[in-house]
């Protein structure tokens, strides 16, 4: 009530609440002292229909009883919670106030579970089945969006099921990556490489690295172009963790495969980007979790 | 509504069982008065009874009570034969294992109770009320000890007339505390169906139960006291909604627990030793007893009334007066309104009890009982969810295939482990490429990621219906769950 520029909403609220119960208390008044017409028979002489006559069923009074209770529960309510217009009540309840310490709550019970795992090294909470349940749901609802429920990834989301990292696989890596999220950049270089011909010659030699299916007088042609690449890629290609720059020679293709993939990166680049995480769970949490990911490579726990 | 019919063809829907009293016309003016429309309660002391139904009803309360006192401490294997585990979703009745899925099954069992109730009461009144209603039974049981704390119909009046003295204080607080103690225990049994009783016992002793237990063993308890304690036929008249309704199910071949008016009129008192020819008198000696017994308070020598709960007592309590003044019993009974019109005998009425009402119902209720135990018979022992991966639509792996990834949810509703073996089918050369033997711990469910190959151009863009099928290895029971394998452009 407090967002309103005047109190007129809070004296109509205020004011319909109070004239529904003064209403209610005048009807039990009023249906008290009225009294029906009844003959005899316990019919109250109506007729319809010309033979259908209404039979007078008083109600208990300890059903009306009941209707008291009501009533006397709505005062007490309405002392102790909002519902009079802009009174707080007795006991300053809010939805939000209630809201925060649900979430206080919801933090205390699970605070012992979490407690367990602090001593415990990142190996021994991948083998541990009830970490990983939790790193099971935390990765549900947190990773498999873009990773897959199967954790093995798809065109542009890494694959974290293999023994491939981009920014190196330990598991204090990986929380590092969970904490702070990864900025993946590769420039677009076709400038630096020289004409579409180029490209095409590059990308075939990118291709023979891995021992793909390449034309090998256009790989040759290009493989002193690679000179451009070499800067985060290596001079053999095998890649740098320290700048999350992949490794070109197995056969994994993070942004899809063949030449005319390698060509579109080479042509445009590419930035990825995998958010961080710190603000969304708590370092209890980044810790089951990134054990549970550094499992799927590590401990043979393959889902 | 209102419009006036001529009084000349007046038609009269008889609201009483009675041929040949029928309505009672509006009498005139002079005889009305004005009433409130609120009634003080009148404490009703039914007077106890013993008889044929007497003994029928005691038969129904210690075997409904035998069932629902005993049931939970019922040892199945290694727990409780019926729990219903809410906190772990899961129902265990016997060696059935109940999942909130199967809820069905509860839909079922509330057609079934249902129907046969429609068909009870078209047959023989109200004989839920009488005899199986937890009202009606618990009732039964405080009103018994009511009489052994108290003492029967006279006495009780007797008391609760007089002063409080010593008499008195002891015998309502013996009562008191008979009440509470049936009715805490039946708060207890009643929590021992969803947590289990012994450890729930367990837990009593140690003063350790939980809020909630605490609670509804208290609630629970509560209820049965204040409403076999106090609210008794309050319950029937007020607050339950059978009564109101009863009517839609009976006919005029239905039975019903009647005086027969032509056999009773004219009422009167008369020594045992008189000639009733010449007293010019029916058999009704006008004791009241039958008023006296009545639960629900009613005089049943008025007709059919809708607070008649159908219990019978009256037929009992007015047989034991007729064997006294040595007249045939069956001065109130259960009869049919034809056969007390038309004089019937027994077996005119069984002749009409095949009415096509009860057919239906009958037909329809053992429809549902067999659809429901087919049903159950057939029932695989696990369920299969499939969800499609929520983000990974199709990707390429190494050998050019490609992978659908799928989540299968598999529930073992057995208590003993289970493997399944699954395998996907609907597109050619479709292929599993996950582990396809998996197993599923007791009553537990599992999610497992499902990864699902086709050959690369195996088939055209777009999505194909396909249909995962899942076979429990010990007994092959099979499960199909359908799903789409999408081909990207």
């Amino acid at each position: 009530m407090s967002d309103f520029t005047s109190n007129f909403w809070s004296v109509y609220v205020t004011a319909v609440t109070v004239i529904g119960i003064a209403a209610c208390l005048f009807l039990l008044w009023f249906s008290g002292k009225a009294k029906a017409m009844t003959a005899h028979d316990n019919t109250t002489g109506h007729v319809w229909d010309g033979d259908l006559r209404e039979m007078n069923n008083p109600l208990p009074r300890w059903w009306v009883g009941l209707f008291v209770i009501t009533i006397i529960f709505s005062a007490i309510y309405l002392a102790f919670y909002p519902g009079l217009g802009a009174s707080a009540g007795k006991l300053g309840w809010t939805s939000t106030g209630q809201f925060q310490a649900e979430i206080a709550k919801g933090e205390a019970d699970i605070a012992p579970i979490y407690a367990r795992f602090d001593a415990m090294s990142a190996e021994d909470i991948a083998k541990d089945p009830q970490a990983h349940a939790i790193g099971e749901r935390l990765f549900m609802n947190n990773c498999s969006q873009c990773h897959g429920s199967d954790a093995r990834g798809s065109k542009g989301f890494p694959n974290l099921t293999d023994a491939d990292w981009l920014h190196g696989g330990s598991p204090e890596k990986i929380m590092e990556t969970l904490n702070q999220g990864r900025v993946g950049q590769m420039p677009p270089m076709a400038a630096a490489v020289g004409s579409g011909d180029d490209v095409k010659n590059l990308a075939n030699y990118v291709l023979s690295l891995s021992g793909s299916p390449h034309d090998s007088v256009r790989a040759n042609l290009g493989k002193s172009k690679f000179a451009a690449c070499a800067a985060c890629h290596g001079s053999n290609g095998k890649g740098n963790p320290a700048l999350g720059a992949p490794n070109l020679t197995d056969d994994i293709w993070l942004h899809g495969y063949g030449e005319s993939a390698i060509i579109n990166i080479v042509t445009n680049g590419k930035v990825n980007q995998m958010p961080a995480q710190a603000q969304k769970l708590s370092p209890a949490q980044i810790k089951v979790l990134s054990s549970y990911v550094w499992g799927f490579s590590n401990t043979g726990a393959v889902k | 509504m209102n419009a006036p019919a001529s009084t000349a063809e007046k038609k009269i829907i008889p609201i009483v069982a009675s041929p040949d009293k029928g309505p009672i016309a509006p009498p005139p003016g002079a005889d009305e008065e004005t009433i409130a429309l609120y009634e003080a309660h009148q404490k009703i002391y039914p007077r106890s009874v013993s008889g044929y139904f007497s003994k029928w009803r005691w038969a129904l309360v210690f075997l409904t009570q035998l069932v629902f006192y005993g049931l939970p401490w019922l040892e199945w294997g290694q727990r409780q034969a019926v729990l219903f585990d809410l906190g772990a979703r899961r129902f265990y009745i016997f060696n059935l294992v109940l999942y909130p899925q199967d809820f069905v099954y509860l839909t079922g069992i509330l057609v079934i109770s249902a129907l046969s109730l429609f068909l009870f009461t078209a047959v023989a009144g109200r004989l839920w009320c009488g005899y199986a209603c937890p009202q009606t039974v618990y009732t039964e049981i405080f009103l018994w000890l009511e009489k052994l704390a108290e003492g029967d119909r006279s006495a009780r009046m007797r008391r609760d007339a007089g002063p409080w003295n010593v008499d008195k204080v002891w015998r309502k607080t013996a009562k008191q505390l008979m009440w509470i103690a049936v009715g805490l225990w039946t708060g207890f049994t009643f929590v021992g169906y969803f947590t289990p009783i012994h450890s729930l016992a367990g837990a009593v002793m140690a003063m350790s139960m939980g809020p909630w237990e605490t609670f509804w063993v208290l609630f629970y308890g509560f209820a049965t006291y204040g409403n076999a304690g106090y609210m008794r036929e309050q319950v029937c008249k007020y607050m339950c909604p059978y009564a109101r309704f009863q009517s839609a199910m009976f006919d005029k071949d239905t039975l019903i627990v009647t005086y027969d008016e032509l056999r009773g009129e004219p009422r009167g008192g008369r020594s045992k030793k008189a000639d009733l020819s010449t007293l010019k008198l029916g058999a009704c000696i006008d004791c009241s007893l039958c008023v006296q017994v009545c639960p629900t308070g009613i005089d049943i020598r008025k007709g059919l009334q809708y607070e008649c709960i159908g219990c019978g007592a009256c037929a009992d309590v007015c047989d034991t007066v007729m064997d006294k003044m040595g007249y045939a019993r069956g001065l109130v009974k259960y009869s049919t309104q034809n056969a007390v019109n038309q004089r019937w005998s027994g077996a005119d009425i069984l002749r009409h009890v095949l009415r096509p009402r009860v057919l239906v119902y009958s037909s329809v209720l053992l429809a549902v009982v067999l659809a429901m135990l087919v049903s159950l018979w057939m029932r695989a022992p696990f369920k299969v969810d499939v969800e499609r991966d929520r983000s990974t639509l199709a990707r390429i792996v190494s050998g050019g295939r490609l992978e659908n990834v799928y989540r299968l949810q598999i529930m073992n509703a057995r208590e003993t482990p289970q493997t399944f073996e699954v395998s996907a089918e609907g597109l050619p050369g479709l292929t599993l490429s996950t582990d396809s033997s998996m197993e599923v711990g007791p009553t537990e469910s599992r999610w497992i990621a499902i990864r699902v190959q086709l050959p690369y151009e195996g088939a055209a863009p777009g999505s194909h219906p396909i249909h995962f099928t899942v076979k429990s290895a010990p007994d092959a029971a099979v499960v199909t769950e359908k799903s789409v394998f999408i081909v990207p452009r």
